[in-house]
């Protein structure tokens, strides 16, 4: 069972938190094991993915996208239909219900598309929490409908003005914030990143999504799928749907960000062009130049645009089990048009990176074979930014 | 051997019943002229200890004095490489004890034993790595001892009793203790829990301890330097270097007024 209980995936993972954090995430670990074998948190968390956030999403089979790549049938695995629009709502019901059984009362997040944070400013109003959520200033412009989302749901939106502005700043501001509230504020990370035991967590809270596709599978095709496939920033909705098939015979595909190309220095593509250091608590994957120095991600969907990735992500690259690919910028619009066109769901611009591959991929195979598309959410946060580049 | 040049400091100090003043500056900030500079001009205003910050791109542990001295070092193309050279330079000149204060992936980037090879050939007598708790550093630890480098430890107001306990343990040269529940940074009023935490530090210890983060003004220092063997001031140097006028005047008159608050107190 991973992680050790150093937090370790192999050799990745840890905790590289400064000293002032390091009681707290002790004291997380200790209540995350006790929620974990109590039943009555195990039933309010199912209690409200189930009543509140529209859980077991649906197995969708894409029959016009699948009759019009002519191959392997394609699948949509549609947290697109949550509450709030994407997978994010998964783990903040989790942790909002953790952060109550800890005793905080207020809750802080960081975000990059917007969903995480409209995710948190959600439960955050559902459970009558204080919120706050850092955003880079350069995704607040990209991601205004969803700013907007967080102000009337009653968070206070913190603009984050340092280095790149984007979500890598935004989790520095975060966590400088945590070290500064540390005792009363509980940090609701929205990857299956940052120091242990948050990498754990937010799979385990996300592992819903693999579990549901899973029985889905096995009920609608007979068999489980050949293929699953899901895009990867931090990795939380791939993990997600990826960890109840680690140890079958199942081909598990991750798809990063490769902005303009993987060989320009705009691109978010951490497992495939990355190199191993330390950032924001865990040992990973990162984008670093040959100083250590972190470089600036960039990809066209807020929500991949991170130069570090989850840990277990770097253990199941190097062990071999998840392929990792990457997706430019021009080819996730590919996806995105597509799926708008042939089966009216328009997806995220971080999902359409995955649907995007699929495509591709389902073209090559035959048609008794079947591939899994986790459609992590929907495009309605990226209507500017597509209208600006079609 | 050159933990020796902290111990020995302290060691000083302590015959002649005084406190040390140890002085943080960003390396690279406005320049690294300006750097070796600013650490002569230190020295000979009564700085005992000289801490240098590595730039790092990501410091989560800074506010915003001290991340906008690590922009504007980066932005001046400062690497690990070109402060140790400047510190071998400065090495011709002073026997100023000298830590560095770097985040863990610049250190891993450059190579965890090259990194301590490099501090000892340049002569770097000590190393704090905020964002590496003890329980991480074992690695650090060794090879640090082995290349005689003080690995320095930093405790926090949450700490627990037994974590500070292993702290105190494992910290070399002395410990670092972190005044309050934040991120460096000038603050007007020290925490009231200040004077416990450090007994409670002292109590299980024989090592100095040195207390940063939020000391700006000579009569805060003053109170501190009665409480424990050290007070470390960062971001109120650095603010008047990013005015840019006048740096080093400034800096030095800062300085004097500070070592006198803290040597007299």
């Amino acid at each position: 069972m991973l992680p050790d209980n150093r937090g370790y995936f192999g050799c990745f993972g840890g905790k590289f938190a400064p000293e002032t954090l390091m009681a707290a995430i002790y004291e997380l670990e200790r209540s995350y094991k006790g929620a974990k074998r109590s039943v009555s948190f195990k039933r309010e968390f199912e209690y409200y993915l189930r009543e509140y956030a529209g859980r077991p999403t649906g197995l969708y089979f894409a029959k016009r996208l699948t009759a019009k790549c002519r191959g392997a049938k394609i699948y949509l695995k549609r947290e697109d239909l949550l509450h709030t629009g994407a997978h994010k709502i998964n783990n903040t019901i989790g942790q909002a219900l953790l952060a109550i059984r800890m005793g905080k009362k207020k809750l802080i997040a960081e975000t990059g598309a917007g969903q995480h944070g409209v995710a948190t400013a959600t439960v955050a109003a559902l459970f009558g929490l204080e919120c706050e959520v850092f955003m880079g200033d350069e995704d607040i412009k990209r991601q205004a409908i969803n700013v907007f989302k967080m102000k009337i749901l009653g968070a206070k939106v913190t603009p984050v003005h340092s280095g790149s502005k984007t979500l890598k700043d935004a989790m520095n501001e975060a966590m400088r914030d945590w070290v500064t509230n540390v005792r009363t504020t509980y940090y609701v990370i929205g990857s299956v990143a940052g120091p242990h035991p948050y990498p754990m967590i937010v799979r385990d809270f996300q592992s819903i999504i693999g579990r549901e596709t899973r029985r889905q599978a096995l009920r609608k095709i007979g068999k489980l799928p050949d293929y699953i496939v899901a895009c990867v920033g931090g990795g939380s909705n791939a993990m997600g749907i990826f960890y109840a098939f680690l140890k079958d015979k199942v081909k598990l595909i991750g798809l990063e960000a490769a902005g303009l190309g993987i060989n320009t220095s705009h691109h978010a593509a951490t497992l495939c062009k990355g190199s191993i250091g330390v950032l924001h608590g865990s040992k990973s994957y990162i984008l670093q130049d040959g100083d250590g120095q972190i470089k600036i991600a960039h990809s066209i969907s807020a929500g991949l645009d991170y130069p570090g990735v989850g840990p277990e992500h770097a253990y199941l690259k190097d062990s071999g089990r998840v392929k990792y690919y990457a997706v430019k910028d021009k080819e996730a619009l590919e996806g995105f048009k597509i799926l708008t066109e042939t089966e009216g769901i328009i997806p995220a611009l971080e999902s359409s990176h995955a649907i995007y591959y699929a495509v591709k991929l389902a073209g090559r195979l035959s048609k008794d074979k079947t591939i899994v598309v986790c459609l992590s959410g929907r495009g309605d946060k990226d209507i500017d930014i597509v209208r600006g580049v079609i | 051997m050159q933990v020796k040049r902290i111990d020995d400091k302290f060691k000083f100090l302590r015959s002649e019943g005084r406190k040390a003043f140890i002085a943080y500056v960003t390396a690279g900030d406005p320049d690294l002229a300006a750097t070796r500079a600013l650490a002569l001009g230190l020295e000979a205003s009564g700085v005992d200890i000289l801490e240098l910050g590595i730039p790092f791109s990501d410091p989560i542990a800074d506010g915003p004095t001290i991340q906008a001295a690590s922009y504007r070092a980066l932005a001046g193309k400062t690497t690990l490489k070109k402060i140790f050279a400047m510190v071998e330079d400065l090495r011709s000149v002073t026997d100023i004890p000298i830590i560095f204060m770097t985040y863990y992936n610049p250190v891993l980037r450059y190579g965890l034993k090259e990194f301590f090879v490099s501090c000892r050939k340049c002569g770097v007598d000590g190393v704090i790595v905020p964002d590496l708790p003890f329980e991480e550093a074992a690695d650090l630890t060794a090879l640090a001892k082995h290349y005689a480098v003080a690995a320095i430890f930093l405790a926090a107001p949450t700490s627990t009793p037994d974590r500070i306990k292993a702290i105190a343990k494992v910290s070399k040269g002395f410990i670092y203790y972190v005044s309050l529940t934040g991120v460096t940074g000038a603050r007007r009023e020290l925490p009231k829990d200040i004077s416990s935490k450090i007994k409670e530090i002292i109590s299980v210890t024989e090592k100095p301890v040195a207390v940063g983060f939020g000391v700006s003004q000579a009569k805060q220092a003053a109170q501190i330097a009665g409480l424990a063997d050290g007070v470390i001031v960062g971001s109120a140097i650095v603010k008047i270097i990013s005015e840019k006028k006048n740096i080093m005047p400034r800096v030095f008159r800062f300085a004097k007024s500070l070592a006198k608050a803290i040597h007299e107190a």
